[in-house]
C-alpha cells in the first residue's frame, strides 16, 4: 500500500514546483490523458496447496493504470502522473493502488532532472534483470520480477562527449509486495509486512545513492553503475507473530553493489553480459550472467523474425543472503515477431538449474485487436522443482494468464 | 567520398570508352549520377525537420488500421555519414511512447535504440532487418531510413511524361547490404527534381511494390516535401498510405537530442 507520509512528501513538492513556475508557461501547456483497463483471468491446473490458500481454479482481477502528463516550454519542462490499481477477487493483498509515477522533468542544454517517483531500468539481459536496483519489485504482479513500484528520486542526468552520468539520490524505500493468505505463487509461510525490519535504525527513510555510466561505442553498450543503501531483496526469517503464528518477515540489509551491463550488437547477434559484486548480504559475493540472442530475419512468411536467446547465470551467494532460483541456471528462448499489423509476437522459455534440473517454463504471445484493445496470454509451469527451490512451494500454481485491454 | 565516387564513375567511363555498348551504358550512367546529384544538392542545408505522420494500413479485404507519429530528423553534413532520425509512437494507444531511434551509415549497418515505456528499457537493437516491415506497414526499414546518395548506383534510362510533368527515369541500386531490393526505378521531375514514383524490384527481380508521391509543397523556399505518398504491394495487394503534416525545419535540434539516453524522455 502506498505511504500517505510519502504522498505528503512529494505531493507538496510538486505543489511548490507547479506554484513557482513561471505564469507565462502556463499558456503553452500541453496537457493529455491516457491510458489502459484491463481484464485478466488466471487458471490455474490445481487447487491451492498452501494451508489458507483459495481453492477456486480461476482468478479473476482488474487493472487500471491512467496517465497524465502535461509539457510546456517545448517539452523542456513536463509533469507525468501515473496511478496503478488492482482489484483482486481472491487474495486482499494482490489488491494494491501504487503511483508507478509522480515527477517533474526538467531537460536542459547538457544536463536534466527529474524529481519525484519514477521507473529505472538498467540491464540487457531477458530472463534475470541482475544490475536492475533502482525499483523494488512489485511482486503480487507476476513471478517474472519486471513489474514495479514507483520509486521517490531526485536523479541528475549529466551528458557529456564522453557518455552519460545519472546520480541518483533516493530517499525513501519502497517494501516489496508479497501475495495474502488466500493469494497463489507464494511461500508456505505468509510473509508478514507488518513484522518488516531493517538494518538501518532510520528503517525505510534510509537515505540510498547510486551512480551510473552509460556510453556507446560504436558496436557496444556499456554501463557501469554502484548503489549504496537498502537492498531492494528482502530475506524472509520465520518468526512467530503476536498470535503465536508461524510467518515469515521480511529483512531489508544495507548493501553495496557494483555492476556491469554490456551488450555488442553484430549484424544479427546480440552478445550480452551482465555482472555485479554485492557485500552486506553474508559474505560478499558475485553473480554474473552472460548471453547471445540471434535473430533469422524475414523466416516467417518472408517478413516475421525467429529469434533465438540462451542465457547462462551463476551467482555466488550463500544461504545467508536472500533465496535465489539464479543460482547456476540456463536460459532458452524463442521469440517470433510476426510483423504484421496486430504485432503479434510469441516469446517461449524456459529457465533451467543445471544441478538441480528444475525447470520453469513461460509462453507469452500478444496480438493487437483493434486500435484500442489488445490480448495477451501468459503459460507458466513449474517443474522438477526440489524441496530446496524457492519455487518448490508454488510447484501446484502452474497456470495460464489471460489479459484484455483496452486503451483509453 | 562522394567526389571519390563521382571519379570512379567517371574514370570507370574513360577506360571502358573502347568498346562501344559499355561505353553508352557508362553515359547513362555519368548522366544518372548527375541528376541524383542535383536532387540531393536541392536538399542540403535543411539542417532538421519535425513533422507528424499518420500511417493507415490497408490489408487486400480493405480492412484498415492507423498509426501516428512523429519524426525528428538531423541533417549529417559529412557525405559519407546518414542523417540520425527519431521517430515516436502516438497511435495505436498500446504502443504510445515508443520511440525509435536511428544513425543511418552509407554502407555499414544503421545504429538503432528502440524504447520500449512500459518498462522503461532502452534495446540496442540489430539493424540487419533493412527489408523487414516497419510496423507491419508496407514501407520496410530502408523505405523509412534517410535516403543518402551514396546509398545507390545510379543509371539513366530515359526521359518520359509523368502526369503533366516531365520526367527523368533512373534505374537505382543500392550498395549496402542486406537490402530486399535487387534495384529500384525512380521518376524524377526535371522541374523540380522531385521524387513522383518509385518501382521496387525483389531479390528475384519482380515488380515488388510502388511508392507514388503527391501534395509536394515548399519549405523555405528551397526545400520540397511529399504530404502524401501511397505504397502499393503489387504481390500482395496490401497498400500503405502516408499523409504528412506540421512540417517545421530549422527547428534548432542538435546532436544531443538524438541521443539513447533522449529517447526515454521524448513525446
Amino acid at each position: 500500500m502506498f505511504h500517505s507520509f510519502l504522498c505528503k512528501r512529494f505531493c507538496l513538492s510538486l505543489l511548490i514546483l507547479t506554484v513557482l513556475l513561471p505564469r507565462s508557461a502556463y499558456a503553452e501547456m500541453d496537457v493529455e490523458f491516457s491510458g489502459f483497463i484491463a481484464g485478466d483471468l488466471r487458471i490455474f491446473s490445481e487447487n491451492g496447496l498452501q494451508e489458507g490458500q483459495s481453492d477456486a481454479r480461476l482468478n479473476p482481477s482488474i487493472v487500471v493504470q491512467p496517465e497524465w502528463s502535461a509539457e510546456w516550454n517545448d517539452g523542456d519542462d513536463s509533469i507525468d502522473f501515473i496511478p496503478f490499481v488492482r482489484l483482486d477477487a481472491q487474495d486482499e493483498d494482490r489488491t494494491h493502488v501504487d503511483i508507478r509515477e509522480l515527477n517533474y522533468l526538467h531537460i536542459d542544454d547538457g544536463w536534466d532532472v527529474t524529481i519525484g517517483l519514477d521507473k529505472v531500468f538498467w540491464g540487457v539481459m531477458e530472463a534475470r534483470h541482475l544490475v536492475d536496483v533502482i525499483n523494488q519489485t512489485d511482486n503480487v504482479e507476476d513471478v517474472d520480477g519486471e513489474d514495479k513500484l514507483g520509486q521517490p528520486m531526485i536523479n541528475v542526468g549529466l551528458q557529456k562527449e564522453f557518455g552519460d552520468i545519472n546520480f541518483f539520490v533516493l530517499p525513501y524505500f519502497r517494501e516489496r509486495t508479497f501475495s495474502g493468505r488466500d493469494g497463489r505463487l507464494r511461500a508456505p509461510l505468509e510473509v508478514d509486512t507488518d513484522r518488516t525490519n531493517y538494518d538501518s535504525d532510520l528503517e525505510e527513510f534510509h537515505p540510498d545513492f547510486a551512480i551510473r555510466y552509460a556510453t556507446v561505442l560504436g558496436d557496444w553498450d556499456l554501463g557501469l553503475a554502484h548503489f549504496y543503501g537498502t537492498g531492494r531483496e528482502p530475506r524472509l526469517v520465520a518468526e512467530l507473530d503476536d498470535s503465536g503464528d508461524l510467518v515469515l518477515a521480511p529483512h531489508y540489509d544495507l548493501i553495496n553493489q557494483t555492476s556491469v551491463d554490456v551488450q555488442a550488437t553484430l549484424d544479427a547477434w546480440l552478445w550480452k553480459f551482465e555482472a555485479i559484486y554485492r557485500t552486506g548480504q553474508g559474505d560478499d559475493f558475485e553473480a554474473v550472467s552472460a548471453g547471445l540472442e540471434y535473430t533469422f530475419f524475414g523466416l516467417i512468411q518472408d517478413v516475421g523474425d525467429l529469434g533465438v536467446l540462451i542465457e547462462y547465470h551463476h551467482d555466488g551467494r550463500d544461504g545467508s543472503a536472500p533465496a535465489t532460483i539464479f543460482d547456476h541456471d540456463v536460459f532458452f528462448g524463442l521469440r517470433a515477431a510476426f510483423n504484421d499489423a496486430d504485432d503479434t509476437s510469441i516469446l517461449g522459455g524456459v529457465i533451467l538449474d543445471t544441478e538441480t534440473q528444475a525447470q520453469s517454463f513461460t509462453l507469452e504471445a500478444s496480438k493487437r485487436l483493434t486500435d484500442r484493445m489488445t490480448f495477451e496470454g501468459e503459460l507458466r509451469v513449474f517443474s522438477n522443482q526440489p524441496a530446496t527451490d524457492p519455487l518448490y512451494s508454488a510447484r501446484d500454481d502452474d497456470h495460464v494468464q489471460l489479459r484484455l485491454s483496452y486503451y483509453f | 567520398m562522394l567526389k571519390k565516387t563521382l571519379k570512379m564513375v567517371l574514370l570507370g567511363s574513360l577506360m571502358g570508352s573502347s568498346i562501344a555498348l559499355p561505353a553508352i551504358a557508362d553515359v547513362n550512367v555519368e548522366k544518372g549520377t548527375t541528376i541524383a546529384t542535383e536532387w540531393d544538392k536541392r536538399d542540403e542545408g535543411f539542417e532538421d525537420s519535425n513533422a507528424t505522420l499518420k500511417m493507415v494500413l490497408e490489408n487486400r479485404h480493405g480492412e484498415k488500421s492507423t498509426r501516428e507519429l512523429r519524426i525528428k530528423t538531423l541533417e549529417i553534413p559529412d557525405m559519407t555519414e546518414g542523417d540520425k532520425s527519431l521517430t515516436i509512437f502516438k497511435k495505436p494507444r498500446d504502443i504510445k511512447g515508443t520511440a525509435f531511434l536511428s544513425f543511418a551509415h552509407i554502407k555499414d549497418p544503421d545504429d538503432q535504440w528502440l524504447y520500449l515505456p512500459a518498462l522503461k528499457r532502452v534495446k540496442r537493437i540489430s539493424s540487419k532487418n533493412k527489408s523487414g516491415p516497419f510496423v507491419g506497414s508496407e514501407f520496410s526499414y530502408e523505405d523509412m531510413s534517410a535516403q543518402e546518395l551514396a546509398k545507390y548506383t545510379y543509371k539513366w534510362l530515359k526521359d518520359e511524361p509523368c502526369g503533366d510533368m516531365t520526367c527523368f527515369v533512373l534505374e537505382q541500386r543500392p550498395t549496402y547490404e542486406n537490402s530486399g531490393y535487387t534495384k529500384m526505378v525512380v521518376w524524377y521531375d526535371q522541374a523540380e527534381y522531385r521524387r513522383q514514383k518509385i518501382d521496387f524490384y525483389d531479390r528475384k527481380d519482380a515488380l515488388l511494390k510502388s511508392l507514388t508521391f503527391t501534395e509536394y509543397q515548399q519549405y523555405l523556399g528551397k526545400y520540397w516535401r511529399a504530404h502524401n505518398m501511397q505504397m502499393v504491394n503489387h504481390q500482395t495487394g496490401k497498400k500503405t498510405h502516408l499523409t504528412f503534416a506540421d512540417y517545421d525545419f530549422k527547428t534548432g535540434l542538435k546532436d544531443r537530442d538524438f541521443t539513447k539516453n533522449k529517447l526515454k524522455k521524448v513525446r
